[in-house]
This record gives structure tokens, C-alpha cells and sequence, in this order.
């Protein structure tokens, strides 16, 4: 589903977010993405979303090439990634139902067709009743599963999410991470970074450390102990 | 994407569009008073010079060729040549006065009556006064005209009083020039007039087309509700030219025609045909939509979501 093979990002301003990171998730799995800071996460999500290309190595995301795909063919690419955020992006002037539909539209889904799917994601999340709703008027952890919703509703094979549970209580945090085992159990590999080693240990996934933009212990076959593999 | 789908889905967007003009009124207004205007100066000036070209077909009319024959041409071969003249194509009328008409005529209204009778043989010739088609008007028509008759071995002398037919249309031709270059400049000024809207919009929903490209949203699927406001941009803009020039035309109506019946003619102002507003509306369009089109390639590129 996603291969990173010895991935080196360097930013225009001469930083360098990841050095020779290499690893692979595979199909149905899900990861944590765990590091400080500053530590590449982001740089990470960002190259499988395509936000960024790698400087060296390749990233193979889908069965694309992220290093060579065409940029006319980026949007289709994105279809098939849904992306969950720390502050979820929603848009404030739209209701919680024309969010949700963002993705369906895109893609021109027929209309009736997105009727049903957005109730259907927002059924998942529990905010079924909430369509009409403005992002605003909903609490935090309301707003991220609107998020949520956005993400898997036109039902992409992945999932990933950064920093998902960063504004929320550890309820809520737990509730959310619940959400994504439970699209994990249908099918959907999920990438979710995060920095909260508490619900990580809970939840018991395979964990992927990034310190300092290279992998933890160097390379994915030396991970430390407390990189427990599933 | 079937084609009741896409078409449902263009609708939509045509229609959110819509709503987002209405939404902030008077921004709209002002931009649509500009794209009118800058429409309508180029439309008023072609109705100028139709008008115009209208007006000069019906002095047409008061254009005439004098032939003169020469003094020992007999009326009976005068009146062969006048009936020769007549079945010219370009020749509207014909009207033969004979020598001793015109020695009447003159003696009438010159007042030299007595003197003239002092001259032992008529000294006038025959005159042939041919009126020309109105097509055959131009100058270069007339000219054509003059050598034609000319040329025939009888007559004497040809004279047209055609110099302010030319003058005329040496304007006119001026006022056609300046309206092409009018009409372009006046067309990049609603080019960048929508462009520069299109580009303001653009800045506000930056975060909408973030989000946009980052569930996959093509370029084309982003820039489409900009094409179609820049669309109605120009559509209204055009409306409201059309509507300024009709009012224009109601308040000047009654005037030239009071001028025209000081001169003598039942000349009336011409408004624009059907076929003149429909070029209006779909230059109003069109470049609405190019102008959209513009600045949404230039600006649109730049916008890449982040996360």
C-alpha cells in the first residue's frame, strides 16, 4: 500500500525533514506514526498525500510513484487518500453536509448517490441529524469527526490522519482512534501520527518512530522494543 | 459523468455562482456599472455610425449629375440619350430639360427677363439631371458615373456636387476606425476588470480551494464556478450596456427627430437589431469568461493545499 525506499525530503530553505527513511505499510494494517516535533511526521503524511515530492528515493503510494506521476493525474491520486487533520479543515461557511460531500463532489458523484453516501459517513461517526449544521456550532471533537467523515466518505482504500486527537480530551481521543480500528476492520489501511504514546500503548498498533528525520535505531530491521510489531 | 449528471452539476454551479453575486450586492453592481460601460461606449458608437451611414442614404436622394449636351445636339437626340441614360442600372431618374425650358425657367426666376430677350437664339443646351441609385452614391460610384457619360461623343460637361458625399464619408470611415480600436481597448479593459475580480475572489476562498485540491478536486473542477461568475459577469454587464443604451436612445429619440423635420426628413433613430444585441451579450460573455479564465490560470496554480 505504501513503500518509502530510503526517502530523503529537503525543504527550498536547505532543511532537511527526512533522511534516508525507508519502511512499508502493508494492505488492511494500520500505524502509528509516532516522533517529537519536528521530527518528520508531518513531512511523512505529506509525501504520501503527494503534498510534496520526495528530493531522493521513491515513495510508492497505491501502486503510484509519487515521484513521477504526472501533475494532471495528482487529483485523481488524492481521491484514493482520505486525510484527516489536527484542525480538521473544515469550511466555516458550509454546512456540515456540503463538507462532507467536498470529496463526492470532486469526483462527480450523481447526486442521489452522495445523499446517500454522506449520511451514511455521518451515520459512522455518529452526527447523523447534524447535516445542516455549521462547523462552528458543533463542539471540537464534533468537528473532527466531521473531519472524519470527510475523509473516508467517498471510501478511499487509505486513510491518514496527523495529529487527529491533538485538541482533544483523552475521551475523545480514545473514541476517535475506536473510529479508525473500526474502518481498519473493513479493509482500510490506516496511517495515523500522532504523539500521544498513551493511546498508542492502548491500541497496541505497529509503531513507525521517526527522531530527528531518520527512522528510530536506523533502519525498520532494528527497531527498538518498544516498537511493538503486530 | 453522464450527460444529465453534468449538466445538473454545471447547473449547480452556475446557480452557486449566482448566489455568491447576489449575496454582496452592491460590490457586484459596481462591477457590472464598469463592464456596462465599457460595452456600451463601443455599442452607442457603432449605433453612432449606422445612424449615420442610415441618415446619409436618404441624401442620397439630393445627389445629382448634371449632363450637359452639346448646343447643336437636337431635343430628338436628347430625348434618345435621356431614355439610353434611363435604362442605366445604377440610375434611379432621369429628367431631360430642353433649352427652351431652361431659357423659361431662367427667364422666370432670374428676373433678367427683358434682357434675355434681347438675344436673337437660345445660348442654353439640353441638360439631362440623373439621379443615382442610393447604392450607386459613393463617391467612387458617382465618379464611374460622371466618366460614363462623359465619354458619349453629344455631351458637353458632367457635374456632380460630390465632394461633401466624400467628406462625409471620410468621417465616417474615421468614426469606423476609431470605433475597432474603441472596441479593443475597451474589451481588455473588461478583460482586466473581471480578471481582477475574479482574482480578489479567489484570495477570499483560498482555504475552499485548499480543501478542494486536497480530496482530489482537478484544477478544471476548481476553476469552474470562476469561469461561470466571470460568465455572468459579462452576460449582466452586457444586460445592463443594452439597458443603458436603450434609455439613451429614448431620451435622444425625440430630439433628432425634431432635427430631422427642421431639415425636411422623416429620419428616425435607429436602435440596435436583434442580431446587434445578441453580439452584445455573447461579446459580454465571452469575455467574462476568458477574462475569468485568465486570472484563474495565473492565480489557481499557485493555490497548492498544505498541510
Amino acid at each position: 500500500m505504501i513503500v518509502f525506499d530510503r526517502v530523503t525530503k529537503r525543504y527550498p530553505n536547505g532543511r532537511e525533514a527526512l533522511s534516508n527513511v525507508s519502511f512499508d505499510v502493508h494492505n488492511g494494517e494500520m500505524v502509528f506514526l509516532t516522533g517529537r516535533s519536528g521530527a518528520g511526521k508531518s513531512t511523512v503524511l505529506k509525501l504520501i498525500a503527494l503534498l510534496e515530492r520526495p528530493s531522493r528515493g521513491t515513495v510508492v503510494v497505491n501502486g503510484k510513484n509519487t515521484r513521477t506521476l504526472k501533475a494532471r493525474h495528482i487529483a485523481a491520486f488524492r481521491r484514493r487518500i482520505g486525510v484527516v487533520f489536527q484542525d480538521h479543515k473544515l469550511l466555516a461557511d458550509r454546512p456540515v453536509f456540503d463538507n462532507v460531500a467536498l470529496p463526492l463532489a470532486v469526483a462527480a458523484t450523481p447526486l442521489k448517490e452522495i445523499d446517500k453516501r454522506v449520511r451514511a459517513a455521518l451515520d459512522q461517526v455518529g452526527l447523523l441529524g447534524k447535516e445542516r449544521a455549521l462547523p462552528l456550532e458543533l463542539s471540537v471533537g464534533e468537528q473532527q469527526r466531521v473531519g472524519i467523515a470527510r475523509a473516508v466518505v467517498s471510501k478511499p482504500p487509505l486513510l491518514i490522519a496527523d495529529e487527529p486527537t491533538g485538541n482533544l480530551d483523552p475521551d475523545l481521543s480514545r473514541e476517535v482512534m475506536r473510529l479508525f480500528r473500526r474502518f481498519q476492520d473493513v479493509g482500510v489501511t490506516v496511517v495515523v501520527a500522532t504523539h500521544d504514546l498513551h493511546l498508542v500503548h492502548e491500541f497496541g498498533q505497529r509503531v513507525i518512530e521517526l527522531e530527528n528525520g531518520r527512522l528510530h535505531g536506523g533502519s525498520p530491521d532494528s527497531l527498538p522494543s518498544v516498537v511493538a510489531t503486530r | 459523468m453522464s450527460l444529465a449528471v453534468g449538466s445538473a452539476r454545471h447547473l449547480q454551479t452556475l446557480l452557486g455562482s449566482a448566489g455568491r453575486l447576489a449575496r454582496s450586492p452592491v460590490a457586484t453592481f459596481s462591477t457590472l456599472l464598469v463592464i456596462a460601460l465599457a460595452l456600451a461606449a463601443p455599442a452607442s458608437l457603432h449605433l453612432l455610425v449606422t445612424n449615420a451611414q442610415a441618415a446619409t442614404g436618404s441624401f442620397a436622394n439630393a445627389i445629382e449629375l448634371s449632363v450637359y449636351f452639346k448646343t447643336d445636339v437636337p431635343l430628338a437626340k436628347a430625348r434618345q440619350l435621356a431614355a439610353a441614360a434611363q435604362q442605366r442600372p445604377e440610375v434611379a431618374a432621369v429628367q431631360l430639360i430642353s433649352a427652351d425650358q431652361g431659357l423659361a425657367d431662367f427667364r422666370q426666376y432670374s428676373g433678367f427677363g427683358a434682357a434675355l430677350g434681347a438675344l436673337k437664339q437660345n445660348p442654353l443646351p439640353h441638360v439631362l439631371h440623373v439621379r443615382p441609385k442610393p447604392q450607386a452614391s459613393s463617391s467612387a460610384a458617382l465618379d464611374a458615373l460622371r466618366r460614363y457619360f462623359g465619354a458619349w461623343p453629344e455631351v458637353d460637361l458632367v457635374q456632380v456636387d460630390s465632394q461633401w458625399v466624400e467628406r462625409f464619408n471620410a468621417i465616417l470611415e474615421l468614426l469606423r476606425r476609431g470605433l475597432l480600436i474603441a472596441t479593443a481597448l475597451l474589451a481588455l479593459g473588461v478583460l482586466a476588470v473581471v480578471g481582477n475580480t475574479i482574482r480578489l475572489e479567489i484570495a477570499g476562498r483560498r482555504a475552499e480551494i485548499e480543501v478542494t485540491k486536497l480530496v482530489g478536486g482537478s484544477n478544471s473542477f476548481v476553476r469552474r464556478p470562476f469561469l461561470y461568475t466571470g460568465l455572468l459577469y459579462g452576460l449582466l454587464g452586457a444586460l445592463l450596456a443594452w439597458a443603458i443604451i436603450a434609455a439613451s436612445l429614448t431620451v435622444l429619440g425625440d430630439a433628432v427627430a425634431s432635427l430631422a423635420r427642421l431639415y425636411g426628413s422623416q429620419y428616425q433613430l435607429r436602435g440596435p437589431t436583434p442580431r446587434e444585441i445578441g453580439i452584445l451579450l455573447a461579446a459580454g460573455a465571452a469575455l467574462g469568461w476568458l477574462g475569468a479564465w485568465i486570472s484563474a490560470a495565473r492565480h489557481l496554480r499557485s493555490i497548492e493545499p498544505r498541510a
